[in-house]
């Protein structure tokens, strides 16, 4: 059931909702589109609220990092579509490696640039893009739907017709955002994120911090508000909420955290030890305040 | 100036790959990749584009691995929407790395054993397939062994020559797999049939090394020849500017 949003005393629409209320809306089976890059500005508050709720068969749609993994670790997933799914400064990601060796999720691996595609065509409404990318390549053996496409035009080339990924969640993080749900991207790559929310249904935004709007531009440039309030249905205010991915310029990766998540995740024990110190919590405040030790 | 040590002789090895791109952009994926194309911007491809690491385009050539240099003058902006834009219209040079490659060049960083199930999940195709459909593309591998060397890769990422060969004139016009060069020696394609052929041998490695330590038929020439040794200015400008902490010995040990 959609949420209900809030007005303001002006007759403007509030979206500001929290965690808890926005992945609410997530049913079995969903596909679900997750901005961010590897380890970096991951909307993690909103992947940590996926794993204290019940629904799960999730098809993740990402450029992986530790929210593929956790959602793997926690059984919430049926299929990934990715390009990769890395820690950067940890190569390999744990959990989804062990997903993968166990064949517990199914495996729609896609060169990175035509997961691009397949979010443009679907933000486009259409039905696929051509692309050369993943032609003569085993991105055919990962995904056997894939079709081609010859050009009507005197050249005859044929392309992989990439087809539409629709999504029927987007979940990002910026920087800053307002209550309408005009976001803002201070760091140095936008990544792909305009486009999940073009691709999706419902589309949620948390972010470091949310701001009047006049106030968006006092930090930074236009160019860097590329999600307007079109784009989103919720924003929900978290701050630290990329952790323990990066979020510049307010905060890098937590890299002894990352390592404590990785050695936790090649063992049983520790992993349930880690579990229960920051996943099995009430709610993101909870996780704050346990990864600064004031537990 | 001493000797110069395996690393820097791959690093000119790397750089002579570049040589020629001329004002493209270049992606080189590692700590010996990064050293050899800061080397050939600084000498013989002065055009080279190339980024910080993260999504800005380096006016200046400021050292890798954390060292103390000149700050960096960002020419321009390179998210990665810019990188694929940039990649589909070809105008780039990529070097990977490569967890298995094969005598056509075939590359694999996506798993090893069957991609239903695999024994070791890798990182997943990234944008290999694109590359390498789209663009040169070079590889580097540090540790050259059979494991890596291999008959058949088990998931084509990056496609080779015969992958190309099959898609036809028009759709593989762009595909080329330039060099790839290794803790060993430097490799190319450059035989009839685009199989693997050892171009030069590193100072003091064995050609039966090399041989041995591939698991598919190289084709070797009787003559082969040494790979080029660093020029004085080379050595200066890879211990003293590019590299000062010496991050190129920990990739490669002699």
């Amino acid at each position: 059931m959609p949420i209900r949003l809030g007005l303001k005393k002006d007759g403007l629409v509030n979206k500001r909702i929290t965690e808890r209320e926005a992945i609410a809306e997530l049913r079995d089976g969903m596909t679900v589109g997750i901005g961010g890059w590897g380890s970096r500005r991951k909307p993690m508050s909103l992947v940590r609220e996926i794993l204290r709720q019940p629904v799960r068969d999730l098809t993740i749609v990402s450029y992986g990092g530790p929210d593929v993994g956790l959602l793997c670790a926690a059984g919430k997933v049926r299929k990934v579509v990715y390009g990769f799914v890395s820690l950067d400064s940890i190569p390999l990601e744990p959990h989804f490696r062990r997903a993968r060796e166990s064949a517990s999720i199914e495996a729609g691996e896609l060169d990175e640039g035509m997961l691009q595609w397949g979010l443009y065509a679907a933000a486009n409404r259409l039905p696929f893009l051509p692309t050369r990318a993943g032609l003569g390549s085993d991105v055919r053996v990962f995904n056997p739907e894939l079709k081609t496409v010859r050009s009507p035009y005197a050249d005859g080339e044929e392309f992989i017709a990439m087809p539409a990924i629709e999504l029927d969640v987007a979940l990002i993080h910026m920087n800053r955002a307002d209550e309408r749900g005009n976001g803002q991207c201070l760091g140095p790559d936008p990544y792909f994120d305009d486009l999940y929310c073009m691709a999706a249904k419902r589309r949620f935004m948390s972010c470091e911090k949310i701001v009047p709007t006049e106030e968006l531009l006092r930090e930074a440039s236009v160019h860097t508000m590329r999600i307007n309030r079109m784009m989103v249905d919720g924003v929900i205010e978290a701050p630290g909420g990329a952790h323990f991915t990066e979020c510049p310029p307010d905060y890098g990766r937590d890299e002894t955290f990352q390592k404590e998540y990785v050695t936790a995740a090649q063992d049983p024990e520790l992993w349930s030890e880690f579990k229960k110190k920051y996943l099995d919590l009430e709610s993101e405040a909870e996780y704050q305040k346990a990864i600064r030790g004031q537990v | 100036m001493s000797e110069p040590t395996r690393a820097e002789i791959c690093a000119v090895a790397i750089a002579e790959t570049f040589r020629g791109d001329g004002e493209i952009f270049v992606s080189p994926m590692g700590v010996l990749p990064m050293i050899g194309a800061r080397l050939a911007r600084l000498t013989f491809e002065p055009d080279l584009l190339l980024t910080d690491g993260v999504a800005s385009l380096l006016g200046n050539t400021p050292p890798v691995g954390g060292a103390t240099g000149p700050e960096p003058i960002i020419e321009g902006w390179m998210p990665f929407r810019s990188v694929f834009d940039t990649l589909w219209s070809g105008r780039r040079h990529v070097m990977m790395g490569a967890s298995q490659i094969d005598r056509y060049g075939n590359q694999n960083i996506s798993c090893v054993g069957d991609p239903k199930q695999p024994k070791v999940q890798l990182l997943g195709v990234r944008g290999a397939p694109g590359n390498t459909i789209c663009h040169p593309t070079s590889y580097w591998v540090g540790n050259h062994g059979p494991r890596c060397f291999v008959e058949k890769v088990d998931v084509v990422s990056g496609i080779g020559y015969d992958r190309a060969a099959q898609l036809g004139p028009e759709a593989s016009r762009f595909h080329e797999i330039r060099r790839v060069i290794s803790n060993l020696g430097v490799f190319d394609f450059e035989t009839p049939d685009h199989s693997m052929r050892l171009r030069s041998v590193h100072p003091g490695v064995k050609i039966e090394t090399i041989a041995e330590r591939t698991a598919f038929k190289l084709n070797i020439a009787s003559d082969v020849e040494e790979t080029r040794l660093p020029t004085d200015d080379e050595l200066k400008l890879i211990r003293e500017v590019i590299d000062p902490n010496g991050t190129r010995d920990r990739e490669v040990k002699e």
